[in-house]
């Protein structure tokens, strides 16, 4: 995957409204979009996402739905498409269909948020088949050889968890980020490491960005956005965001 | 209590093809410390001296074995004997792993609890035991089991633990768990999660085995005691699966039927049986059979049993299902209710909803297995919980 750097990641929720918000985040300065594949038990995730899975659930999406969905947003916009989703979803489907399947529609990496490195060769084996980056988590409880291995294990990108908790905006974030920042930067040598979770307002990201971070993800804080104001808050939100980037 | 070393999980925490650690980052560097904390106190003469103390003196272990005559009589089969769980400190087997788990919690340095409940018995049992060891307790109760098991949220609050509604999906046992885990990501450096079934991510799932396997260890010396033999057949009810495990392990391998029982519901499409009708998925941390659609998603279930209203199951459940050592049937909402009231009007012991339907299979295991016989039902738990729901639903 390339990564244009530095990175400003806008997470949506699959839905049928999600092809034109992914467009209005790209239009805003999104350098990528990760699409959430909506699970029933997201442990990893706060209200604002739990809440968007559980309506699009609602609507009818199914895991075959959220691919088409990645299709249309690959036909609409021009940057890398990460899905994200949870271990049930992707072995329920099969592993080696559901990578297929994503990267005929356009996805150039994944995130599983409860499969982690010592559990993840098979997906590994079957997102890399089918050129896929298999991106994962380190959190600022990671020791030393855990963050090595979630380091060693990724491709396209490393995933910086920077708050402890799940998904959700924040005022702050984890009082470690800083040198969390810099410990994952030398373990992960030339691969990019982004940070996400609880990040909503331009100051964190040109905070984590002079940590040493390549760039960020945003989630609940652009759902909110959306949810407040449809495409044109998001967009809007996404420029301000993007604001907290170095020129 | 020694802790057994037989059919231990993998490195990975596998039994067989399941178990696993199926979580988010944050908390994966605290099941390696729990890991290794459970490890250091299972190998800590001091540590067993001090859960067999407290198992003496303030649950009131060992727990009788019982011979229902009168039941057995009535069915007309083989004997029946009950392992009296219920008569433990706090009415259930739950104070069993709590108890281990307050001793592993102190041992890790950490003050504050969160923990699940369904029926309201494992709160129960770990605001009981942070009331005994001065930790701070809070419990996770889905909105339907809080109102299906008043008596026991009561009970919680008078032993000082905070009870935490949860509305989200149906209200129920696995809600609560998904509120409970998401409160331990955000807190795990000062918080242990008290899990209260031997399900979850690696090593939660052999620890509590490890807790509670006391139960049929117990049970099973009890019997060659009473009955100069061992039983033809035990049986438990199975929500995640603790008070099940826990008595099987000590009997998987004799050569007796080994008999899990899941809540039927309605005896249609509403029910909780996760082991005879789910599918092999992830769920709250480990792989194992789930109530899951073909994409994966996690379904309704129903039982009148709040701890049985749960769509996921323990791993080493699993792997004794595929490999064929136990069987896993279902008894359906009104059977359990049969079979409460006969051990009420029998034997004069009112048991929990969920080992009611233990109950009601061990009452046809036991003519299965015929005059000259043995059954040995867990009876994991009393029913003072239950009695107001079951009064509201029958007039009483
Ligand atoms: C009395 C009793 N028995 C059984 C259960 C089911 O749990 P498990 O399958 O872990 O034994 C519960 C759970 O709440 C219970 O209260």
């Amino acid at each position: 995957m390339e990564l244009k750097r530095p990175a400003l990641v806008v997470y949506l929720m699959a839905s049928s409204d999600a092809p034109d918000l992914a467009a209005a985040a790209v239009r805003g300065g999104a350098t990528a979009i990760e699409l959430g594949i909506p699970y029933s038990d997201p442990l990893a995730d706060g209200p604002t996402i739990q809440r968007a899975a559980q309506r699009a659930l609602d609507a009818g999406m199914t895991t075959a739905g959220a691919i088409a969905i990645l299709a249309e947003i690959n036909r609409r916009v021009d940057v890398p498409l990460v899905p994200m989703t949870y271990g049930a979803i992707v072995e329920s489907f099969g592993l080696e269909r559901f990578c297929a399947e994503a990267a005929a529609a356009g996805a150039e990496g994944l995130i599983v948020a409860d499969v982690p490195p010592e559990e993840s060769g098979a997906l590994r084996a079957a997102a890399s088949a089918n050129g896929i980056d298999l991106i994962h988590l380190v959190a600022p409880t990671s020791r030393e050889d855990r963050l090595q291995a979630a380091a060693d294990a990724s491709r396209g990108f490393v995933y910086l968890v920077a708050a402890m908790g799940t998904t959700g905006a924040r005022e702050s974030l984890d009082v470690r980020l800083d040198a969390l920042i810099g410990r994952v930067r030398t373990a992960a040598g030339g691969t990019p490491v982004l940070a996400g979770f609880g990040i909503s307002r331009p100051e964190q990201v040109a905070a984590i960005l002079a940590a040493g971070a390549d760039g960020v993800i945003v989630g609940s804080a652009a759902i909110d956005a959306a949810d407040r104001g449809g495409a044109e808050a998001l967009e809007v939100f996404v420029r301000n965001l993007a604001s907290g980037l170095p020129a | 209590m020694s802790v057994t070393g037989t059919h231990r999980p993998d490195a990975l925490g596998r039994f067989g093809q399941f178990g696993g650690r199926f979580v988010p980052e944050t908390v994966m560097a605290a099941l390696d410390e729990l890991e290794a904390a459970m490890s250091d106190a299972f190998a800590d003469p001091a540590f067993h001296a001090q859960r067999d103390a407290l198992g003496r003196d303030f649950v009131g272990r060992p727990t009788p074995i019982y011979h229902a005559e009168r039941l057995s009589e009535v069915v007309g089969g083989a004997q029946i004997w009950l392992k009296r769980e219920d008569l433990n400190h706090t009415g259930a087997h739950k104070i069993n792993n709590a108890v281990g788990q307050a001793l592993i919690a102190l041992r890790l340095g950490k003050r504050r609890i969160v923990a699940e409940t369904g029926a309201g018995q494992h709160g129960v049992a770990t605001a009981t035991v942070c009331a005994r060891f001065g930790l701070d307790a809070v419990v996770y109760m889905g909105a339907e089991d809080i109102r299906r098991q008043r008596p026991n949220v009561v009970r919680m609050g008078m032993l000082g633990a905070e009870v935490v509604p949860v509305t989200a999906g149906a209200g129920t046992l696995k809600d609560a768990m998904n509120e409970a885990i998401r409160d331990w990501i955000a807190t795990v450096e000062t918080t242990h999660y008290m899990i209260g079934s031997a399900a979850g991510p690696h090593p939660y799932p052999y620890l509590v085995r490890e807790l509670q396997s006391l139960i049929g260890t117990e049970a099973r010396a009890q019997m060659l005691g009473a009955c100069r033999r061992l039983p033809d057949a035990v049986v438990a009810c199975v929500g995640g699966g603790s008070n099940a495990i826990g008595l099987f392990h000590a009997f998987r391998d004799d050569p007796c039927r080994i008999v899990g029982v899941e809540a039927a519901g309605d005896g249609a499409d509403l029910h909780a049986q996760s082991l005879a009708k789910g599918r092999v998925s992830i769920l709250h941390g480990s792989r194992s059979y789930v109530l899951a659609n073909e994409d994966g998603q996690v379904v309704e279930t129903h039982s009148i049993s709040a701890g049985l209203d749960y769509p996921g199951v323990g791993p080493e459940h699993a792997h004794l299902l595929a490999t064929g050592r136990a069987e896993y049937l279902g008894e359906s909402d009104a059977d359990a209710l049969a079979g409460f009231h006969r051990l009420c009007r029998l034997e004069g012991i009112i048991p929990a909803l969920e080992s009611s339907h233990a109950l009601a299979r061990a009452e046809r295991v036991a003519r299965e297995v015929g005059p000259g016989g043995i059954v040995l039902v867990g009876l994991s738990g009393r029913g003072d919980k239950d009695v107001d729901a079951i009064a509201a639903r029958e007039g009483i």
